[in-house]
């Protein structure tokens, strides 16, 4: 790491204005993330501010609209055992358990989460070209040795794949994220939080400077009843996903109603297609519904040398994620496969 | 920037308080082990993915190398060097024993003070539930089954099968 200075910030008002104030200013929450990164010398700062001890952003409590409302710095294990959310949105429990380990979600928060940068090995090897990184040095990943990368929304200057579980779960049941600026306060939906690599992968996301997520929403809707969070990955738990699917059903005894699908582990933000869902409005929920709408999601994938496989391997997932939904007691611990 | 400053930090460590100088950017890990002397906790990969660094902080089960020590001022911390009463072995200290559930031993601390933080959680109640929530826990020696059995003894009061 290099040397850098540390503040804790009284409110988010505080470090808002701490960090437009002076450049390379950085925020740390959970610190899981960014203290990986900075022992990796792949991000650096001058100084620090810790937005721990601002106040009013743990909170998880029910909105005015029927909805819950999860605070920016409650911890992701808070949120996933949270009474509100094992019973409304399981789907989302599920998720977050899904990913890293029991002590990192006793540390990583719920902005924190989100703004978690790709895992791709040459993003992590500072002496490999990676626009990411450093934007204009070109991609490894697209020449190299690309079996952990996107299929799905890749640009020629970045192939990498998101990380986050827990956001593949708000991606499905559509949620909102609160953030506050130098601008004031502005709210994004999940899906456009999050941005494709295009010609600017160095931007996860679509925060500006200065910009900090005070909280997510969660619409009323939960599909608390068929759900299933289903992750593949190289080993059983604490891995990062090759593919991973979200899936919410409203059922009208063998119809579905409703249906919520996204998909991680194969782009660069959680990729969901209304037009899937749509399709699977009306159908019964049987193998042919999944499987047809598995195609639609997979409309346009590029593989690419060493990661053909995920295709299928993302077709097979929503369609044995679809009928883990219809049987959520039959789901196991970790997100595995069953059914 | 500036020539770097000293930092004064309270921490209470295994029920004693410590007052510590350190930097703003030396981990909790680093200061245990480096400022105090409290060497039981181990440093493996430094990166959050081995957990040879788990420790208790405030109750709560955390990688000591992924926070600091400046962020953790007026927390309660508890290592492996605080959980024996005396010289009486803190039931999962001779449950590993007993199940010989480590060859090297490098990961033993903080396999045995997650599976505390596990236990205190009270999310585990199957085997596969144990499994799947000592995850960030890595054995290299291969001691896995033995670790297991011996939380299960732990949690069950009796046998695990």
């Amino acid at each position: 790491m290099n040397n850098f200075d540390y503040q804790r910030a009284g409110s988010f008002d505080e470090a808002i204005r701490q960090i437009t104030a002076k450049n390379d200013t950085k925020v740390v929450a959970g610190g899981t993330n960014i203290l990986d990164l900075l022992k990796y010398f792949l991000t650096s700062a001058d100084r620090l501010i810790d937005i721990n001890h601002t106040g009013n952003h743990h909170d998880i409590r029910e909105t005015e609209s029927g909805g819950l409302h999860l605070g920016a710095l409650a911890t992701n294990a808070e949120t996933a055992y949270h009474p509100l959310v094992e019973s409304r949105y399981p789907l989302l429990a599920q998720s977050i358990l899904a990913g890293a380990s029991a002590q990192i979600r006793n540390m990583a928060t719920n902005g924190g989460n989100l703004l978690q940068r790709t895992r791709c090995y040459y993003f992590y090897d500072a002496s490999s070209p990676c626009n990411k990184r450093e934007p204009g040095s070109g991609c490894s990943a697209i020449p190299g040795y690309n079996r952990i990368m996107a299929i799905l929304g890749t640009s020629e200057h970045c192939i990498a794949v998101y990380p986050s579980d827990m956001s593949v779960g708000l991606a499905a049941l559509g949620a909102v994220v609160n953030v506050r600026g130098p601008q004031g306060d502005r709210s994004i939906p999940f899906s456009e939080f999050h941005r494709l690599p295009g010609e600017t992968p160095h931007l996860d996301n679509n925060l500006q400077h200065g910009e900090l997520i005070t909280g997510i929403d969660l619409p009323q809707k939960g599909f608390a009843e068929n759900y299933s969070y289903l992750k593949l990955r190289d080993r059983n738990s604490y891995a990062f996903a090759l593919i991973s699917v979200a899936t919410g059903l409203e059922l009208d005894g063998d119809i579905i109603k409703d249906a919520r699908i996204a998909l991680g582990g194969v782009a660069h933000k959680p990729w969901r297609i209304p037009e899937a869902e749509q399709f699977l409005t009306g159908k019964p929920a049987v193998r042919e519904s999944f499987a047809a709408c598995a195609d639609i999601v997979l409309q346009g994938a590029v593989p690419y040398k060493y990661n053909s496989f995920k295709i299928e391997m993302a077709k097979r997932a929503i369609i044995r994620n679809g009928m883990m939904a219809l049987d959520p007691s039959s789901q196991l611990p970790g997100a595995q496969p069953s059914v | 920037m500036a020539a770097p400053e000293l930092r004064s930090i309270n921490l209470n460590i295994n029920k004693e308080q410590h007052v510590l100088q350190v930097l703003p950017w030396v981990s909790l890990l680093d200061a245990l082990r480096d400022h105090l002397q409290l060497t039981g906790t181990k440093k493996g990969c430094d990166h959050g993915q081995c957990g040879a660094c788990t420790i208790l902080c405030d109750g709560k089960r955390i990688v000591s190398c992924l926070t600091l020590a400046v962020m953790k001022d007026g927390a309660s911390i508890t290592t492996i060097e605080g959980i024996a009463d005396g010289e009486q072995l803190h039931p999962l200290q001779k449950a590993f024993i007993e199940h010989d559930a480590f060859q090297c031993g490098y990961c033993t601390p903080g396999q045995i003070c997650s599976a505390i933080g596990m236990i205190q959680e009270g999310k585990a109640k199957t085997r596969a539930e144990v499994k799947e929530l000592m995850s960030g826990n890595l054995c290299r020696c291969g001691a896995n089954i033995g670790i297991i059995d011996a939380i299960m003894e732990v949690m069950e009061g009796g046998s695990n099968e």
